[in-house]
C-alpha cells in the first residue's frame, strides 16, 4: 500500500479543477449513451461479455444434462444442434475476445500512462457494435432460428439446400457485423500502444500485458479478413445463388475450411495470448518480483503471433490433403508449442525465485499453469497428423480445447477479475468467497473435462445430441455432467463475489497489492482523466521505481499536466519521446447512431428487406460523413514539447 | 485470510500425483480392452495399432513433463512463501533450456515418429487388394463392392488379415469415416473421392461412426465393420451378388407383396424383385444386419415395426416419412424383412 488516493502534489488545485471540468461527465441519460471514456467502455465490455458467457454456459448445462445418460430426451436434435452451435459461437466470438478486449480497454491506457485510447469515439462505436451483434445473434435462439452448424459452419451443410431457414444467415451476417467491432478495437489498441505511452516508456519497458494485446491486435487485423471473406461468400451462396462452395458448379467445399482456419487457428491465440498477458501482469504482485525473462516472453509473444498463421491445416488433417503438405503443417504445429513452453518456464522460474503471496488471483494463476500445461500436451499430440486423425472430432479434442481455453483463457481472466476488481470498482472482494470459487471452478473444470479425453479415445464422436448405451460411454458422460454442475456453482460464486464486492466490499486503496505497473498509481476507481500528471517512466516496473513518484511530484512540468483542455500526450513509437499534446474528442452520440444504423442494415439484410437495407446503408454513409467532417478551424493547442 | 488454507491445499496436492497417474494408466488399459467399447486403445488392426503405439509414447512423455512442472510448482508453493527471501536473478539459461531446448529435442524426436506413422497410414494397399465403395448419406452408409451388383448398408464386411481399399464418396454433406479400433478418420468430401484402407488382425465386429458433424442425426450414423475369415467373406459377397432370399411362408409372401406394391419400393430395393428404389438403403439382406437406422435401434421385430410405422419417432429428421401401412399388413412386412438374410 505504497501510494494513497490523495492527488499528487505535482498538479495544482487549479490544474485538478480544470482536468475535472474537461474530462468529467455529468451523470445524465445522454452522457450514459455518449460516453467515450475507455474505463466505462471497458467495464461495459466486461459486463456484456460476462452476460454472454452466462448465456453460453447455460447452453452448455442443458447440453450436459441431455448427455448425462444415453438416449435422453431433454432437448430435440434440432434444439441441441442450435445449443452447441451458439455455445461455441458465443464463447469464442461474444465472450472470449470481447472479455479480453474489455480488460485491454480498461487497462491499456492506465498501464501505459495515457488519459484515454487513441480513438475514443471508435472505441465507443466498437462497443455498441459488439453489443448489437451479440444481441442480433442471441435473439435468434428463442425463435428456433439460431445457427445450427457449429461455430465452424462447414459447407455444404451450411448451404441453402441443406440448411434452409435463417439459421446460417444469422451466423454469416452476425459475424460480419461483429467483425467490424473487433477490427476497430484492434486498430485502436495498436495506435494507442504505439503513440500514447508515457514519456520514457520505451518499447523495452512496455508491460507484457500490453505487448500481448498489441500482438493480438495485429493477429486480428491479419486473420479476420479471411473469416469475413468466407462469410460474405457463404451469404452470397445462400441468398443470391452464387457457387463459391458448390462443387457441382465448379466451387470447392474445402475453400471454406481453408479460409475458416486461416482465421480460426490464429484466433485460438487471439484468445489465449492476452490471457497469458494477464498472467504476466498478475504474477509480479504475488511473487514480489518482476517476471523472469522479459525479452524471452516478448519474443515468444511475437513468435506465436507469426507462427500461428502457418498451422491452420492441422484442423484439416482428416480431409485427405497431400501427405507432404501435412508434414509441413505438422512441423509448424509442433514448433508453436515452444514459445508457450518458454513462457510457462519463465513463470515457474519467477515463482521459484520470488516470494509467493497466496491470494485468489495467484490461486487462479496456479490453476492456469496446471490446466494449460495439460492442454498443451494434448496440443502437441494434435500436431502429429497420425494421432490427430484418430482423435479429431472426438470428445478427446473437446477435452483438449477446453483445457486450453478454460485453463489458458478463463482462469487468467478470473485471476484478472480478482486482481483488478479493486481498480475497476474501487472495492475489495471477499477473500474466503474467492477461495471457495477457485476450488469449485478448478475441481469442476477437471471433473467435467478430464473424462472427455477418455471417452474420446474410447470412440465417442463430438457434436452428437445423444449416444447409445452399447459402446459404454454412459458412466463417463455422467461424471462430466456432474462436473459441469460443480463448475457452474463455482462460477456462480465468482459472480456472487463480484456483486458482493460492488455492494458491500470494503473501499479499495489505490494500490492494494503493491503492484508494479502504472494502473496502480491512479485512484481506485481512476478519475476520468486517469493521471493528474502523466508520469515519466524510467524502468520496467514503474511503481517499484521511486523516480516515477518523483516525476509526478512537485516540479512536474505543465507539458505532462496538460490541463488546458481535454488533452493527452503523443510520444514517439520506439523510445516514447514526447512529441505533442493532442486534443481528445468530447462525448458524442455519433458512435451509437452509426452502430444502430448498422444494426438496421444487418437486420434488414437478414429478412431480405432490401429497400430498408439501402436506407440503412445511406444512413451509415451519412453518419460517417458527419463524424469525419473536419471540425471548425483547428484550435492552436498543438504545441511541440522539447 | 491467512495462507494456511492454501498451504494445506498445497500439501494435499502432493501425494495425489503418483497414484493418480498410476490409476489413470490402469484405467486406460482396462477400459481400452473392455468389452465392446470401440476404443482406439484396443486396436484390432495395423492402422489403429500404430496410432495406439504413438499414443502411449506421447502419454508417457506427457506424464514425465507434467511431473517435472508439478514438482517445480509444488517446490515453489512449499518453500517460496512466508519469509522466503526474494531473489532478483534472471535465470535465462534455465528458462531457455527447460522451456525451449529440452522441449525442442523431445518434439523433434516425437515429430519423427509421427512422420513415420503418417507415412505408414498413407501407404495404400496394392492394386490387387479387395475394395469396397462407401457412400455417405444423411444419415446412413451405402456399401457396395466392385463387381457385385448388390448393396448393403451400415455394415462393411472385410476378410481378416487383408488390407482392404475403401473408396469414400458423399451423396450430400461432409461425413467422416472412423473405425477407432481399425483406422483413423478420413473425411468424405462433397465433389471428391477419398481413399483409406481397413485391416483387421482378428475376426470380429468393429463399431464405426460418422465423425464429421452432418446435421440433425449425426448422432445416429454408425456402422459396423465385420471382419470374417476369407471363406466366410467370399460366401457373404457371393450372396450380395445373388437375388435376395425368396419368401417361404404365406406371411412372408404377403409381406413381399406389400413391400413391392406399397410405398416401400419407391425408395428401397430388394434384389430379384421389382423393388428397385435407390433413395434409401438396399433391403436385400436387412434381416441379418446389426441395427436399424445406422445404429439408432437394435434390429428386432419390435423396433422394425416401430421404424416402419413412424421412423420419425425413432430418428427424427431422417428421410423416411411415416408409412401408411395398415395394421394387418405390418406383421407380414416385418416377417418378410426379417427373413431377408
Amino acid at each position: 500500500m505504497s501510494t494513497t488516493t490523495t492527488p499528487s502534489p505535482g498538479a495544482s488545485r487549479e490544474d485538478l479543477a480544470r482536468l475535472a471540468e474537461h474530462w468529467g461527465e455529468r451523470p445524465s441519460l445522454r452522457a450514459w449513451f455518449a460516453t467515450v471514456d475507455h474505463k466505462r467502455i471497458g467495464r461495459r465490455y466486461l459486463v456484456t461479455a460476462g452476460f454472454f458467457f452466462v448465456l453460453a454456459g447455460l447452453n452448455a448445462l442443458v447440453m450436459r444434462t441431455q448427455l448425462a445418460r444415453p438416449e435422453a430426451g431433454v432437448v430435440s436434435p434440432q434444439e441441441y444442434n442450435q445449443l452447441f452451435s451458439m455455445h461455441g459461437i458465443a464463447m469464442i466470438f461474444l465472450f472470449a475476445t470481447p472479455m479480453l478486449f474489455g480488460f485491454g480497454n480498461f487497462l491499456v491506457p492506465l498501464m501505459i500512462g495515457s488519459r484515454d485510447m487513441a480513438f475514443p469515439r471508435l472505441n465507443a462505436f466498437g462497443y455498441w457494435v459488439f453489443l448489437f451483434a451479440g444481441l442480433f445473434m442471441w435473439a435468434s435462439l428463442p425463435f428456433g432460428a439460431a445457427p445450427n452448424n457449429g461455430w465452424f459452419a462447414y459447407v455444404p451443410l451450411s448451404g441453402e439446400q441443406n440448411n434452409p431457414g435463417l439459421h446460417m444467415d444469422v451466423y454469416a451476417l452476425g459475424l460480419l457485423f461483429l467483425g467490424i467491432s473487433t477490427t476497430a478495437a484492434a486498430i485502436n489498441f495498436i495506435v494507442t500502444a504505439l503513440k500514447l505511452r508515457a514519456p520514457g516508456m520505451s518499447l523495452n519497458r512496455v508491460p507484457l500485458f500490453v505487448w500481448a494485446i498489441v500482438a493480438t491486435a495485429f493477429m486480428v487485423i491479419f486473420a479476420l479478413p479471411a473469416l469475413n471473406l468466407d462469410n460474405a461468400m457463404l451469404f452470397l451462396d445462400r441468398r443470391f445463388g452464387t457457387h463459391f462452395f458448390d462443387p457441382a458448379a465448379g466451387g470447392n467445399v474445402l475453400l471454406w475450411q481453408h479460409l475458416f482456419w486461416i482465421f480460426g487457428h490464429p484466433d485460438v491465440y487471439i484468445i489465449v495470448m492476452p490471457a497469458l498477458g494477464i498472467v504476466s501482469a498478475v504474477l509480479p504482485a504475488f511473487t514480489r518480483r518482476g517476471v523472469v525473462g522479459y525479452p524471452l516472453i516478448v519474443l515468444s509473444i511475437v513468435a506465436i503471433a507469426i507462427i500461428s498463421f502457418g498451422v491452420w491445416v492441422h484442423h484439416m488433417f482428416a480431409t485427405g490433403l497431400p501427405q507432404l503438405s501435412y508434414s509441413f503443417f505438422s512441423a509448424a504445429s509442433t514448433v508453436i508449442t515452444i514459445p508457450s513452453g518458454l513462457q510457462i518456464f519463465a513463470w515457474l522460474a519467477t515463482m521459484l525465485l520470488g516470494r509467493l503471496v497466496i491470494r485468489v488471483p495467484l490461486l487462479f494463476v496456479i490453476g492456469f499453469v496446471v490446466t494449460f500445461v495439460l492442454g498443451g500436451f494434448t496440443g502437441v499430440m494434435f500436431a502429429l497428423t497420425a494421432f490427430d486423425q484418430q482423435v479429431t472430432d472426438s470428445y478427446f479434442v473437446v477435452a483438449h480445447f477446453h483445457y486450453v481455453l478454460i485453463g489458458g483463457a478463463v482462469f487468467p481472466m478470473l485471476a484478472g477479475i480478482y486482481y483488478w476488481l479493486p481498480k475497476i470498482t474501487g472495492r475489495m472482494y471477499h477473500e474466503r468467497l474467492g477461495r471457495w470459487a477457485f476450488w469449485l471452478v478448478f475441481a469442476g473444470m477437471h471433473v467435467t473435462f478430464f473424462p472427455m479425453h477418455l471417452y474420446g479415445l474410447f470412440g465417442m464422436p463430438r457434436r452428437v445430441y445423444t449416444y447409445r448405451s452399447e459402446p459404454g460411454w454412459a458412466g463417463w458422460n455422467l461424471v462430466s455432467t456432474v462436473g459441469s454442475y460443480l463448475l457452474a456453482v463455482g462460477l456462480l460464486l465468482v459472480l456472487v463475489g463480484v456483486v458482493h464486492a460492488v455492494r458491500r466490499g470494503r473501499p479499495a486503496p489505490a494500490d492494494p497489492w503493491d503492484g508494479d505497473s502504472l494502473e496502480w498509481s491512479t485512484a481506485s476507481p481512476p478519475e476520468p482523466h486517469n493521471f493528474p500528471v502523466l508520469p515519466r517512466v524510467h524502468s520496467l516496473h514503474p511503481m517499484w521505481d521511486e523516480r516515477t513518484a518523483e516525476s509526478v511530484g512537485p516540479g512536474a512540468t505543465s507539458d505532462r499536466i496538460l490541463s488546458e483542455g481535454r488533452h493527452t500526450l503523443f510520444t514517439s513509437e520506439l523510445d516514447a519521446h514526447p512529441e505533442r499534446a493532442v486534443q481528445m474528442p468530447e462525448p458524442t452520440l455519433k458512435p451509437l447512431v452509426l452502430a444502430a444504423a448498422l444494426l438496421l442494415f444487418f437486420t434488414s439484410m437478414l429478412f431480405a428487406w432490401y429497400p430498408v437495407a439501402a436506407v440503412a446503408a445511406l444512413t451509415v454513409a451519412a453518419t460517417i460523413a458527419v463524424w469525419l467532417w473536419p471540425p471548425r478551424p483547428l484550435e492552436q493547442d498543438l504545441k511541440v514539447v522539447p | 485470510m491467512t495462507s494456511s488454507a492454501a498451504r494445506s491445499a498445497g500439501r494435499r496436492r502432493r501425494p495425489r500425483a503418483l497414484p493418480a497417474v498410476a490409476s489413470l494408466y490402469g484405467l486406460l488399459l482396462l477400459a481400452g480392452c473392455a468389452g465392446n467399447m470401440p476404443s482406439a486403445l484396443n486396436p484390432g488392426g495395423t492402422g489403429a495399432a500404430r496410432v495406439a503405439g504413438l499414443w502411449w509414447l506421447l502419454f508417457w512423455i506427457s506424464v514425465a513433463v507434467f511431473v517435472e512442472v508439478m514438482a517445480l510448482l509444488i517446490w515453489a508453493l512449499v518453500f517460496r512463501r512466508g519469509n522466503a527471501r526474494v531473489r532478483h536473478g534472471q535465470p535465462l539459461r534455465f528458462v531457455t533450456i527447460a522451456g525451449a531446448g529440452l522441449p525442442f529435442v523431445i518434439l523433434v524426436a516425437v515429430y519423427g515418429v509421427g512422420l513415420r506413422d503418417l507415412a505408414a497410414l498413407g501407404e495404400a494397399p496394392g492394386p490387387d487388394a479387395p475394395a469396397v465403395e462407401v457412400t455417405g448419406h444423411k444419415w446412413w452408409w451405402e456399401v457396395r463392392y466392385p463387381g457385385a451388383s448388390g448393396a448393403t448398408a451400415n455394415e462393411i464386411h472385410i476378410p481378416v488379415g487383408e488390407r482392404v481399399r475403401v473408396r469414400l464418396r458423399t451423396d450430400d454433406v461432409l461425413h467422416s469415416f472412423w473405425v477407432p479400433q481399425l483406422m483413423p478418420k478420413t473425411d468424405l468430401i462433397a465433389g471428391e473421392t477419398r481413399e483409406t484402407w481397413l485391416h483387421a488382425e482378428r475376426a470380429g465386429s468393429y463399431r464405426g461412426q460418422c465423425a464429421e458433424y452432418c446435421g440433425n442425426q449425426h448422432a445416429h450414423m454408425a456402422f459396423l465393420v465385420v471382419a470374417q475369415p476369407r471363406a466366410d467373406f467370399d460366401t457373404w459377397l457371393a450372396r450380395l451378388n445373388a437375388p435376395a432370399r425368396s419368401p417361404e411362408t404365406d406371411t412372408e409372401r404377403r409381406g413381399q407383396q406389400a413391400l413391392v406394391q406399397g410405398t416401400c419400393a419407391a425408395c428401397h430395393a430388394v434384389r430379384g424383385t421389382t423393388a428397385r428404389g435407390r433413395v434409401g438403403p438396399d433391403l436385400s439382406n436387412v434381416g441379418s444386419r446389426w441395427s436399424i437406422g445406422a445404429g439408432a435401434v437394435p434390429n428386432d421385430a419390435g423396433h422394425l415395426g416401430g421404424w416402419i410405422a413412424n421412423s420419425q419417432t425413432v430418428k427424427p429428421g431422417n428421410a423416411m416419412p411415416p408409412q401408411p401401412v395398415d395394421a394387418a399388413q405390418l406383421p407380414d412386412l416385418i416377417a418378410y424383412l426379417r427373413s431377408l438374410e
